[in-house]
């Protein structure tokens, strides 16, 4: 399988009044056209993996790596342009939650419109129509109508699916999903991971699905990175997760209280500072 | 037997939507009770009624066998019924230290040893006393959920309303936060009335539920018919199998 994304040694730090705060310190891994799972705390860098990639870093961070290539092209050397060419064309973002990260002062299908014109030639016409064919296939019911709202007019998980339309409709090789179902309610949340499943499958896509629940990674992704303070601790496909080795995927994996399992009081995690070594 | 909180046939309107339609709830003295259901099935709101938070249009609210009027709470009530909300971020003052935060809820109820009763509610929490005098931004979440308990706990009541107390948190932090909770509920016999969407959470921490579906309870049951599968509603149904995580569908059909 030849790799999509090759990862490095990547590190990004942020320079701060009482010195460097590393948040990603040296994560190496490749992706092919398959789906891979990054799983960790608040604060383990693993949001930060996925906007440096993605190129999202803030302006006075510092970002370097070994090799951060995407599809050949070395990311990091990249001119803006280039970078401006790759974001959201062949390389797309989901982010947490569409109250916060779709415009609100722009109508649901307008924005899904300019992504699309913005990376490809095609008429006003035509742009509508993409448009309204990746809203129905994110299944929302009456694309017509859900095309002239405004981000506030629409549900959570609603918005949620205009935000997968809008990544998908260019067409991109590589999806990053940030905590993408984190802000919906546990019956939607379903409906909307169903529908990027069946999209990702379809298309073919490499998709990063960053996660602090360890339990709904793996069951939705072929391999899963565990990172702690900035590091990968383990990696280990989505099938062999009841043998996590490392203490803190173990950890992750048992502080979840569960239907059926009376454990009073839960397990806790109990951080040692060796596994941030 | 009395109960903690008895509420019948309340319904909450908000200009013509119906939050809540004809609700009867029984909540025992020491029992901790869950309801869950999706966003807008009312569950918050119940809480929030019984807080004096939401316009009561019909119905009776007792506390501990008194009746509530509309909206109107005494200083007698608020001690014996303290609030959790669901966001740490939103739910503590930024600008003020945790310790004048802390000293609030005393300086209205006119309680005496303030400062003993801080260090021991910062103690209980888990919090040693250096984070006393730092403001809500220098918390994490998990640490400004503490605070929030500790601010509930000070005035010693005895019915806690926790409005999804952990659902901001990351999934290993929520472990610490719901321990503490079943902690001070031990220590203190504490009446919990707990609002959830994950059902999980819910039958870890309470004994019997409502499931709430449009303003309406649908469905109640204990935590154990729930383990064991005995549920009578498709909707309950719906949300068991939206706990147990993501399935596959086509692959389930070819398995």
């Amino acid at each position: 399988m030849s790799a999509l994304l090759t990862v490095e040694n990547l590190k990004v730090s942020f320079p701060t009044r009482t010195g460097l705060v590393e948040a990603v310190r040296g994560v190496s891994f490749t992706l092919g056209r398959e789906r891979l799972g990054i799983v960790g705390e608040s604060g383990s860098g693993k949001s930060q993996t996925g906007r440096a990639i993605m190129g999202l870093t803030p302006g006075h961070a510092q970002v370097t790596a070994k090799q951060l290539s995407f599809d050949g092209i070395d990311l990091l050397s990249a001119s803006p342009k280039v970078r401006r060419d790759l974001r959201g064309k062949r390389i797309a973002m989901i982010l947490q939650d569409p109250k916060y990260s779709l415009n609100p002062v722009m109508s649901i299908g307008r924005q899904i419109v300019e992504t699309l014109r913005q990376h490809e030639n095609v008429s006003r016409a035509e742009a509508r129509e993409r448009a309204l064919d990746m809203l129905a296939a994110v299944q929302i019911r009456d694309p017509k109508r859900v095309y002239d709202l405004y981000p506030h007019e629409v549900s959570g998980g609603m918005g949620q699916r205009a935000m997968i339309a809008m990544m998908l409709v260019a067409g991109p090789e590589l999806l990053i999903a940030d905590e993408p179902t984190s802000a919906l309610d546990v019956t939607v949340q379903l409906e909307v991971l169903g529908i990027l499943d069946k999209l990702v499958a379809e298309r073919g896509m490499g998709l990063i699905f960053v996660s602090h629940d360890l339990r709904l990674v793996s069951s939705f992704c072929d391999r899963v990175i565990v990172m702690y303070a900035g590091r990968i601790v383990e990696e280990l496909a989505a099938s062999e997760l009841a043998n996590a080795r490392h203490p803190y995927t173990q950890g992750l994996l048992n502080c979840m209280p569960a239907i059926g399992s009376d454990r009073h009081p839960l397990p806790v995690l109990d951080r040692k500072p060796e596994w941030a070594q | 037997m009395t109960s903690a909180v008895s509420v019948s046939n309340l319904s909450v309107t908000y200009d013509d939507f119906k939050a809540l339609n004809d609700v009867s709830v029984e909540i025992a003295p020491g029992e901790s009770f869950g309801l869950v259901g999706e966003s807008g099935s009312g569950k918050s709101t119940l809480l929030r009624a019984i807080a004096g938070l939401a316009p009561v249009t019909a119905g009776t609210i007792r506390v501990h066998d008194r009746a509530l009027q509309g909206a109107k709470r005494d200083k007698a009530f608020y001690r014996a019924v303290q609030m959790v909300f669901q966001d740490p971020y939103g739910s503590l003052h930024p600008r003020q230290t945790i310790d004048r935060q802390l000293l609030e809820p005393l300086a209205i109820h006119g309680v005496a040893d303030g400062e003993r009763r801080i260090l021991k509610a910062l103690d209980e929490v888990g919090l040693g006393s250096g984070f006393r005098f730092r403001y809500p931004h220098q918390l994490s979440g998990g640490q400004r959920q503490r605070v929030a308990i500790a601010r509930a706990l000070i005035l010693e009541p005895s019915i806690l309303l926790l409005d999804e107390p952990t659902s901001a948190l990351d999934a290993s932090v929520q472990a610490e936060v719901l321990n503490l909770l079943e902690q001070v509920r031990r220590n203190h016999k504490l009446t919990f009335i707990m609002v959830s969407h994950d059902l999980g959470v819910v039958t870890h921490m309470c004994d019997r539920l409502a499931v709430m579906q449009g303003g309406r309870v649908v469905e109640r049951l204990s935590s154990a018919d729930l383990v064991a599968g005995r549920i009578g509603e498709d909707y309950t149904r719906s949300l068991m199998v939206a706990s147990k995580g993501f399935q596959r569908k086509d692959v389930a059909a070819t398995a």
